[in-house]
């Protein structure tokens, strides 16, 4: 291992790392903050500093048994256990276990006077008597900087900090320590020059009035690690950050099909429907169908017995009931029985972030089977486009991980390319189904095919979706020379094949007939030659009988007016019959 | 510990000075830092000031309560308001005025 260039993966034997516990950060930063050495977060106000570092303290305290010292120059133990509290943070509780030790570091400057040398002994003593008291491995001093506003000599100031990072380094703690974002460094008072071992930048933009969080590993001595901005998210249970490259690709596959409630829709998917646990994409212009096709879904799972949870961002719940009703699908009873949950909101009511954790938050609590997103596409206006990618990911992923079902719808506008504008999602996606419009003969009909079914044979046919009092249906759309036919012009093309296939049964008949009119003719040939031969036959045996009479009358005669002349035994002209006949005669 | 209580006050017994100088160790930042004081109190608050020793070395928690960060730090607890001087009390000037003490006259 030693062998290993500055790319090795195996960083734990290259560069000792302390995983942070922060969702998305370890995966970032390959594995933690670097062990031992202090971690500078940087960032401007409300960017979440504190929070980073708290969850950095706490999570080592209750994941990896690594106890903390939290020295706080900003916030007093009591604000600060009350600000985490609200990340779920139990700060109050781990102080009493002796697991964190919080220590409120304060100086007022009109109080405080200076008179001559001094040092900052009591600063390392106050640190260090903490550390000890409860054998802590981390260490969080929030916000450092603020020592600048209360000590008037900058220039000892200076020197103690440069000793302060030393000396944090010899203790062995792995430290965060945190500060303002500066106009033109990264800090306000350059306390990069003194923590070079890793930097991480924070950052809160407002973007299209859309405000979202940042994280970039700026530095990172001796460690390779992810250089872009990610976006993170503070929710409930902390701060997450998320990177799509740390997406693991290992979820729980299952082969287990599950009808999508529109049985020629499950004909077109195999015959059996989506897998389960797959993502599944529904793309269309409005109005072709989409919240009917996705309330189907939701029908038949619930007829399954499983808990369907129907995010909404467009539609009251009561609104989709009553729609649905009106096509004959009854989702009141679903809801009733508490089979069916409907969560409704603005996408604009908050930002992306706070969508998501909502979302994770609705998902943990009601275990559904089956999620239903209407539509995604209004969500993603509430972000950029890299950052919904971004949240869509995460979200597919944490819902396969658990092998629920997903059905995404999203609106396209008419007009654009529907291929180009889903391209960045569909690739997430495991089937992707397409509802278009078609205009035509005066009307507008709808269309749906799959584009993709990952991992099943599927139709490649285009069907003509219908929607009527009854529920939905596919019927098989006319495709010819003029393009796809649907509608009345699918159902006079209908007519119109009708009329030829009758006309072609005409023509068949014809033929027949004809065929038979030969064949009769023929056999009409045939008994005639048959009857001519039949006619020549007994003319023929008429004459060999004529011919054979005529001799033996011949030989008769001969032999008659023989004997009338005495004649001797040898008859020169006799024959056979003559002779044998004049034999016995001439020895009588 | 060590305690340095001065001669029964004469003039104004109720204003009773207390203060508390916290060192580490006994460097000689923390010893001048003593004899500047002791100088000071004796010229300024004869008679009537006592001033507590605080070695951090041996005491660390005591660290926490007045707030010190900087070695040497007086702290003047009494009389009210708490005054803190960082230093070791080399300039006098500065620490009349961190004491609210303006020279006798």
């Amino acid at each position: 291992m030693k062998n290993n260039g500055p790319k090795s993966t195996s960083s734990a034997t290259y560069l000792p790392k302390c995983p942070t516990g922060i969702q998305g950060l370890d995966e970032i930063t390959g594995g933690g903050l670097p062990r031992g050495r202090p971690t500078l977060v940087c960032g401007g106000a409300g960017c979440g500093k504190t929070l980073l570092a708290a969850e950095f303290l706490v999570r080592g305290a209750v994941q990896f048994g690594e106890p903390g010292v939290f020295m706080a120059f900003e916030e007093t133990e009591a604000e600060l256990k009350a600000n985490v509290a609200s990340l779920g943070f139990d700060l109050a509780g781990l102080v009493r276990r002796k697991k964190i030790v919080v220590d409120y570091v304060h100086i007022e400057r009109s109080e405080v006077q200076e008179s001559g040398e001094y040092d900052l002994e009591g600063l390392f003593v106050r640190l260090n008597h903490a550390i000890d008291s409860i054998g802590a491995k981390r260490v969080v001093m929030d916000s450092l900087e603020a020592l600048f506003a209360s000590l008037p000599n900058e220039a000892i100031l200076r020197a103690e900090l440069r000793r302060l990072f030393r000396w944090l380094k010899d203790k062995g703690v792995t430290a965060v320590i945190t500060a303002e974002r500066g106009r033109e460094q990264l800090t306000r008072h350059g306390l990069e020059e003194y923590v070079s071992d890793c930097v991480i930048l924070l950052d809160h933009r407002v973007v299209d009035q859309i405000a979202t969080r940042n994280l970039r590993v700026v530095k990172y001595r001796g460690a390779l690690h992810g250089t872009n901005e990610f976006p993170f998210l503070i929710g409930a249970e902390g701060i997450s950050v998320l990177p799509i490259t740390s997406l693991g690709l290992n979820h729980k596959i299952s082969t287990e099909r599950i009808a999508t409630g529109i049985p020629r829709l499950d004909a077109m998917l195999g015959g059996r429907g989506f897998f389960r646990g797959s993502s599944i994409l529904l793309t269309g212009t409005p109005g072709t169908g989409k919240t009917i096709v996705a309330a189907n879904f939701a029908q038949a799972a619930c007829r399954r017995g499983e808990r369907t949870l129907f995010f909404s961002f467009e539609e009251s719940p009561n609104q989709i009931i009553r729609n649905m009703h009106s096509i004959g699908l009854r989702l009141e009873p679903m809801v009733k029985r508490g089979l069916l949950r409907f969560h409704a909101a603005r996408p604009s009511l908050y930002g992306l972030e706070m969508h998501l954790a909502t979302m994770f938050k609705e998902i943990v609590a009601f275990q559904p089977r089956v999620v239903v997103m209407d539509p995604i596409t209004s969500l993603m206006d509430s972000g950029t486009a890299s950052e919904c990618r971004a949240m869509v990911t995460r979200l597919v992923d944490y819902l396969k991980a658990g092998q629920v079902t997903t059905l995404f719808t999203s609106l396209t506008q008419g007009g654009h390319t529907l291929q180009q504008s889903e391209a960045a999602m569909s690739s997430l996606m495991d089937s992707w189904l397409l509802l278009q419009d078609i205009e035509g003969n005066g009307e507008r009909n709808r269309l749906l095919y799959v584009l993709k079914a990952r991992g099943m044979s599927h139709s490649n046919q285009i069907r003509e979706f219908l929607i009527s009092d009854h529920g939905v249906d596919l019927v098989d759309a006319y495709i010819g020379v003029s393009g796809v036919l649907t509608g009345s012009a699918r159902v006079a093309q209908g007519a119109l094949e009708k009329a030829v296939v009758l006309a072609n049964q005409q023509e068949a008949a014809t033929l027949k007939r004809e065929v038979e009119r030969k064949r009769a003719a023929l056999e009409r040939q045939i008994s005639d030659l048959r009857s001519d031969y039949e006619t020549e036959a007994v003319e023929l045996r008429r004459i060999a009988e004529q011919v054979g009479t005529r001799t033996s009358v011949l030989g008769t005669e001969r032999a008659a007016s023989g004997r009338l002349r005495q004649a001797d035994v040898s008859v020169p002209m006799g024959i056979g019959s003559a002779r044998g006949n004049s034999k016995p005669k001439s020895k009588r | 510990m060590k305690t340095k209580k001065s001669s029964a006050s004469h003039r104004r017994p109720a204003k009773l000075w207390q203060l508390r100088l916290y060192v580490m160790d006994t460097t000689p930042k923390s010893e001048t830092a003593f004899a500047n004081l002791k100088k000071f109190c004796e010229s300024h608050l004869k008679g009537r000031y006592r001033i507590t020793v605080i070695d951090l070395v041996k005491q660390p928690h005591l660290a926490k309560g007045d707030q010190i960060l900087a070695i040497p730090t007086v702290v003047r607890k009494l009389p009210k308001p708490v005054r803190t001087i960082l230093g070791n009390l080399s300039d006098t000037e500065r620490v009349l005025v961190g004491l609210d003490l303006r020279p006798a006259g």
